[in-house]
């Protein structure tokens, strides 16, 4: 039951995402993308990581692809006029792109010995746990992120002011 | 709650984040507009996430999980910064392809 919820899951987020790259309209790839990050979600959910879960669709598809679908709208770019690479160029992605894949499923092929769990937990990613482990091992790196939004912020509005001297 | 652990192996998750690795790189080769181009990376960015996730589930460890989370809030503060940027190009280009970065070629 969960390999067909599996299978479903990860055909759809494989076909989005390949929709997302040969879509000519960027606001289309915007739609394609959200589609596979809630694919995603799901995964994380069948993986019994409800806190991800929700927070992936919250700051994903909830806050960075409205952030993309927002700009695109500013820059007035919902049309398909963006100019194509060569077909050379398209098939030399295309080579690399695969030899990149036949490399990592050759090296992690039936190379994963994963240490056995004696008693497998199924409450390590409800918020609970999660909440106590980040506010107990992960506390200054927590502290840090926020240092860093303030910074990416500050940094955004200055990029983004018209007349500014630096 | 579905039993993912004992009836899914950990390879398909490897798969499957593989596939979609190669797919963001793939369309970071072939698209020439720069918005598109960091939807990619942001899609390479999930694929590494699904598998830190998995090995998180498969070996009872809260820290993978954790580490998916600073993941996303560095996504988070990477696509509002770069998109930014994206603006202040387009602002002096009026383009976003990325053939029109190319001022420090020669």
């Amino acid at each position: 039951m969960s390999l067909v919820v599996f299978s479903v899951l990860a055909a759809a987020s494989v076909i989005f995402a390949l929709l997302m790259v040969f879509t000519k309209n960027p606001v289309h790839s915007v739609i394609y993308l959200i589609l596979t990050f809630f694919a995603i979600a799901g995964q994380y959910v069948l993986l019994n990581a409800q806190f991800l879960a929700v927070v992936h669709i919250i700051v994903y598809a909830g806050a960075i692809m409205v952030l993309f679908l927002f700009v695109l709208m500013l820059l007035n770019l919902n049309t398909a006029a963006e100019p194509t690479q060569s077909g050379r160029w398209k098939l030399g992605a295309a080579i690399a792109a695969g030899m990149l894949l036949v490399t990592f499923v050759g090296v992690l092929k039936g190379g994963i010995q994963l240490r056995e769990t004696l008693h497998h937990d199924p409450q390590v990613g409800l918020v609970q746990n999660l909440g106590r482990v980040l506010f107990t091992d992960f506390v200054v790196p927590f502290e840090i992120a926020g240092i860093l939004f303030l910074a990416t912020m500050v940094g955004a509005v200055m990029v983004g002011k018209r007349d500014v001297k630096i | 709650m579905l039993d993912v652990v004992k009836t899914i192996p950990i390879d398909y998750y490897v798969y499957l984040s593989s596939l979609l690795f190669c797919i963001g790189v793939f369309g970071v080769l072939i698209r020439r507009n720069a918005i598109v181009v960091l939807m990619c990376v942001e899609l390479m960015l999930n694929a590494v996430n699904l598998l830190l996730a998995a090995f998180s589930t498969y070996l009872s460890d809260a820290q993978g999980q954790i580490m998916v989370f600073f993941i996303m809030v560095v996504a988070a503060a990477e696509a509002a910064a770069g998109l930014g940027i994206l603006v202040m190009i387009f602002r002096n280009t009026k383009s976003t392809d990325i053939y029109s970065l190319d001022n420090l070629r020669n």
